[in-house]
């Protein structure tokens, strides 16, 4: 076994494991501590693939952006006594044959996938000149329509909640 | 084998051929991750030792007073018989708190100071990794620790420690926008995020000289802002302890305590070899341009002891700030993110920008 394939099983236990906790446990705040090992593993992930990139961005975006602020409403809005009612059968019937129809497809999808052979050389990493230059870029496969698309929806967003927030004069 | 403390490179290739000849490659690499932990944790104990007793002492001189002077020679071994009282001292359980939680807190934010560390150049050659996107993945990391700060105030199930996680949680929220701002505007100019290329880049001069005004501004701006990421006086609203006893960590005892404290001082030890790094040239001596004779005696000092000296005078500025401010109210703290540092900042960038795409930089 190489160090990879352990680092490999270390982040895909954490992955797995975690990402069951935080659906099933009854402290939502627990949930959002678990919800954070499971992305910060994903970066680690990125990480092995030598993705730095991808991984600092995962790490900063989601967990050190969407996480913080999950945490920051929970914070707001619940109090440490507060406990999710256990769901009854009802719910837990449905939820596991969704669950099952769901694993079962995506088993199946990998198992008929033929993975390709060839493996990128150890030195190899995706530069990040490139990823900038193609953002940026309006010639073929340049994303600068979308980036700027993006922008004006953010900016949208921004607004809107700027209104929501703001208190009326009447 | 000839090794000098100019250039650690052969030290360590020497160290790694070492290792993958006498094991096999899987455990070498576990013996090389095992070695470089225990020197970081070594580090941090020392460091953070040195760093309380420091701040000790800089703030009995400013506020005209002697400072711990019994144990030991100047009292040097103050803040050992401190560490030694902690660790001794008993892990109070808390009844109605959210026991997972409130134990993982202190590792969340320790462990967050151990991965922004890994990135930093010590020296030539002295590095843990050297990633192509240094700079991105120490803002990345570094912004897990407030993860830990929210999870220690919420889980005491205090009002004074949720008080202060909040406070600590909007103020980190927005300065690090400042932050990353400032180290973009010399991302910029240095054309690369990678550390061991920025600290090359500064050979012929430091970067808070070759980028004229813009990266003066920036640093200035850099310092206020991780100051404030470090919840440091005038901006240590999370545990102002005239209003909230300790803010977040108000339930903490012993070891756990302790944990917040040392991440607390390795958070600004970082910030401020960050500084050093990105502003004053790193482990790089001090040259100008054309003056051979001058660069030759000022290569002789180690590249070590530029790194250490640069990043105490920038801690040592820090403690300055927090000894001669008042602590701001939150308002005032988040007007001036808002309303100042980040306008600054954004004209501050296209400045930057302008100047290197006309070459006016040196």
């Amino acid at each position: 076994m190489t160090t990879n394939q352990l680092m490999f099983a270390i982040f895909s236990a954490v992955i797995i494991i975690f990402s069951i906790l935080t659906v099933t446990s009854r402290r939502i705040l627990r949930a959002a501590t678990f919800l954070l090992f499971v992305l910060v593993a994903t970066g680690g992930m990125y990480f092995l693939l030598r993705f730095n990139f991808l991984a600092a961005i995962q790490l900063a975006l989601y967990a050190g952006g969407i996480v913080v602020l999950i945490i920051f409403s929970i914070l707001l809005t619940s109090h440490i006594a507060d406990k999710l009612e256990a769901p009854g059968w009802k719910k837990v019937v449905p939820a596991l044959v969704a669950v099952a129809f769901g694993a079962v497809i995506t088993i199946a999808t990998i198992l008929q996938y033929q993975f390709p052979q060839e493996v990128m050389s150890g030195s190899e990493r995706t530069d990040i000149h490139v990823i900038a230059k193609s953002l940026i870029s309006t010639e073929k496969f340049g994303y600068a329509l979308p980036f700027e698309v993006i922008s004006i929806l953010l900016l949208a967003a921004m607004v809107g909640a700027i209104i929501l927030a703001k208190k009326r004069k009447d | 084998m000839n090794f000098s403390i100019y250039d650690f490179t052969s030290f360590n290739q020497w160290i790694d051929k070492f290792l993958y000849d006498n094991l096999p490659p899987f455990w070498a690499v576990v013996v090389e991750m095992t070695i470089i932990g225990l020197v970081f944790l070594l580090f941090y104990a020392l460091v953070g030792l040195f760093l309380v007793y420091a701040e000790r002492k800089v703030c009995a001189f400013m506020q005209n007073r002697v400072g711990p002077n019994r144990v030991g020679p100047y009292g040097f071994f103050q803040t050992i018989a401190d560490f030694i009282k902690l660790m001794l001292k008993e892990l109070i359980t808390i009844k109605n708190a959210d026991k997972l939680l409130f134990n993982i807190a202190p590792f969340i934010i320790i462990i967050a100071s151990f991965m922004a560390i890994a990135a930093i150049p010590f020296a030539k050659g002295l590095h843990a990794i050297d990633f192509d996107i240094g700079i991105l993945y120490v803002i990345a990391v570094s912004s897990l620790g407030v993860v830990g700060i929210l999870l220690a105030g919420w889980s005491s199930n205090n009002k004074y420690s949720l008080i202060g996680a909040m406070r600590s949680g909007a103020q980190i929220v927005s300065y690090e926008l400042s932050v990353g701002l400032s180290l973009l505007t010399i991302i910029i100019l240095a054309g690369t995020m990678q550390f061991s290329q920025i600290v090359e880049g500064q050979a012929n001069g430091w970067f808070i000289f070759k980028g004229h005004i813009p990266a003066f501004i920036a640093f200035v701006i850099f310092l206020i802002a991780s100051t404030a990421e470090t919840n440091r006086g005038p901006f240590d609203l999370a545990e102002a302890e005239s209003e909230l006893t300790a803010g977040f960590h108000t339930e903490y005892s012993g070891i756990k305590f302790a944990f917040f404290f040392l991440a607390e001082y390795m958070n600004m030890f970082i910030v401020a070899s960050i500084a050093a790094t990105v502003f004053l040239g790193g482990w790089m001596p001090f040259h100008v341009g054309a003056w051979e004779g001058f660069n030759h005696i000022m290569d002789f000092i180690p590249p070590f002891v530029w790194y250490i000296g640069k990043t105490f005078f920038v801690i040592w500025m820090m403690m300055w700030f927090k000894w001669t401010f008042p602590r701001l109210r939150i308002d005032q703290l988040l007007t001036l993110e808002w309303k100042y540092l980040l306008p600054i900042n954004l004209v501050n960038i296209l400045v930057m920008a302008f100047l290197v795409l006309m070459g006016w930089h040196f």
